[in-house]
């Protein structure tokens, strides 16, 4: 593994960038610097060298909590018995508008 | 990320197994935490890391003439290119550190010589007109071998391939436009451009690798959907591509047996040379010794700074408490 720790040591971060204002932040990806301000700047040239963004979060990889795969499906399930969630779970008469 | 192993047990090995191919079989991606084969890992690793290194090493042939591009426009347009180049090497080494290696551990190997990098930058550039030739044919048959990487079956090496395709289309256009340039200039130009495309044109061939009948990894790679063509399938289509576009710049490509085939639908080609492939490999190449002796100092003369960085962000989170 190549995390590393939070003392002066090259961290991991995650890279996220919004593209353009009305949307949000999505994952561009991942680098390595010292510190958050650094992390910034090296975000800044290597994942928006073509105006891709105009506002950037960096976050210490360590700091991510993830669900595991090993758990998908139990972790996932709750959801999977309930397609009455979506609208077209419903049967609407033929000539029904604006429903 | 960083990669988290689940390791299973004995009994649990089976189901995962079954898991990882069934994700295969549906064409789905594999993710970093999901469980897959040693194997699968380590060829991974070995070729991610491989190319890695060939995008930082790569930015040395062109980097060489920097400095003396003849106008302002080349000037800023190759600093760009260069630039991509290393953000290319960026992202590929994330992409490796997700399955468990350190990037230290995979610049050490570079500077070692235990792992390597594409042979085609261990040729010189010697003129101008090279950085042209790189553009169109090294790049060019750069972005033939990674369009079908982008649907590689392990999801960050896929996703770092769609940026880099992204990227590198106007890397190809430039080296074309300023070989045209060229060839339509003063009859010294014109044959600076030809004689750049006479040098790069057989090893660019060989940036596909050996022939289908003596790749050693490629069947296990494409029944791991991590290669989805053949390596003669991908140097046909480079070379069917090229002759066209050789013919709009005014230039020649130095091949006395490329012909177009009716029957085959495809251009004939002469044979390579896999004697001179196989002796660059070995690290006999023109360059092979600058291109590793220049990293190692580069990546030596860095150190300061990244101790001063690290000091720096060391003293501050202290400070913070
Ligand atoms: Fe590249
Ligand atoms: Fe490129």
């Amino acid at each position: 593994m190549s995390g590393q720790g939070m003392s002066g040591q090259d961290q991991l971060w995650e890279v996220f960038v919004r593209s353009r204002r009305g949307l949000s932040h999505t994952h561009a990806g991942s680098l390595h610097a010292p510190d958050a301000e650094m992390a910034l700047r090296n975000a800044r040239d290597l994942y928006t060298r073509r105006q891709e963004g105009v506002s950037i979060w960096v976050v210490p990889s360590s700091a991510v909590t993830a669900s595991s795969p090993d758990e998908k499906d139990p972790f996932f399930e709750p959801s999977a018995d309930k397609p009455y969630r979506h609208p077209t779970f419903y049967e609407v008469p033929e000539g029904v508008k604006n429903l | 990320m960083t990669a988290i192993q689940d390791t299973p047990g004995a009994a649990g090995a089976v189901g995962l197994q079954a898991a990882f191919d069934a994700a295969l079989a549906n064409d789905e991606r594999i993710e970093p935490r999901d469980w897959m084969p040693d194997k699968y890992r380590a060829t991974l690793i070995r070729q991610i890391a491989q190319h890695a290194h060939s995008e930082i090493i790569g930015m040395q042939p062109e980097a060489n003439w920097i400095t003396r591009a003849p106008s302002l426009r080349r000037k800023a347009i190759l600093m760009a290119k260069v630039q991509d180049e290393a953000g290319h090497g960026l992202y590929l080494y994330s992409a490796a550190e997700t399955l468990g290696v350190s990037r230290d551990e995979l610049l050490d190997k570079l500077h070692t010589g235990r792992q390597k990098y594409s042979s085609i930058f261990n040729y010189p550039t010697l003129t101008w007109a090279d950085v042209g030739a790189i553009g169109w044919l090294v790049d060019g048959a750069a972005i033939t071998n990674q369009v079908p990487l982008c649907r590689c079956s392990y999801g960050p090496y896929a996703r770092a391939m769609v940026r880099v395709c992204k990227e590198e289309s106007f890397h190809q256009r430039q080296g074309f436009e300023s070989l045209l340039a060229l060839s339509r200039g003063t009859e010294a130009q014109h044959a600076m451009a030809q004689d750049a495309v006479d040098r790069w044109w057989w090893p660019s061939l060989m940036m596909f690798g050996p022939p289908d009948a003596d790749s050693t990894h490629s069947a296990q790679s494409m029944a791991w959907n991590i290669k989805r063509h053949s390596n003669d399938e991908l140097r046909r289509r480079f070379v069917d591509i090229c002759v066209p576009q050789a013919e709009a710049l005014g230039l020649t490509l130095p091949d006395p047996d490329l012909r177009w085939n009716e029957e085959r639908g495809h251009y004939d080609f002469g044979a390579i040379d896999w004697d001179e492939f196989n002796e660059v490999l070995r690290g006999n190449g023109p360059c092979n010794e600058q291109r590793l002796a220049n990293r190692r100092r580069a990546h030596d003369e860095g150190a300061w700074v990244r101790e001063a960085a690290f000091a720096y962000a060391s003293k501050h989170m202290e400070a913070k408490g």
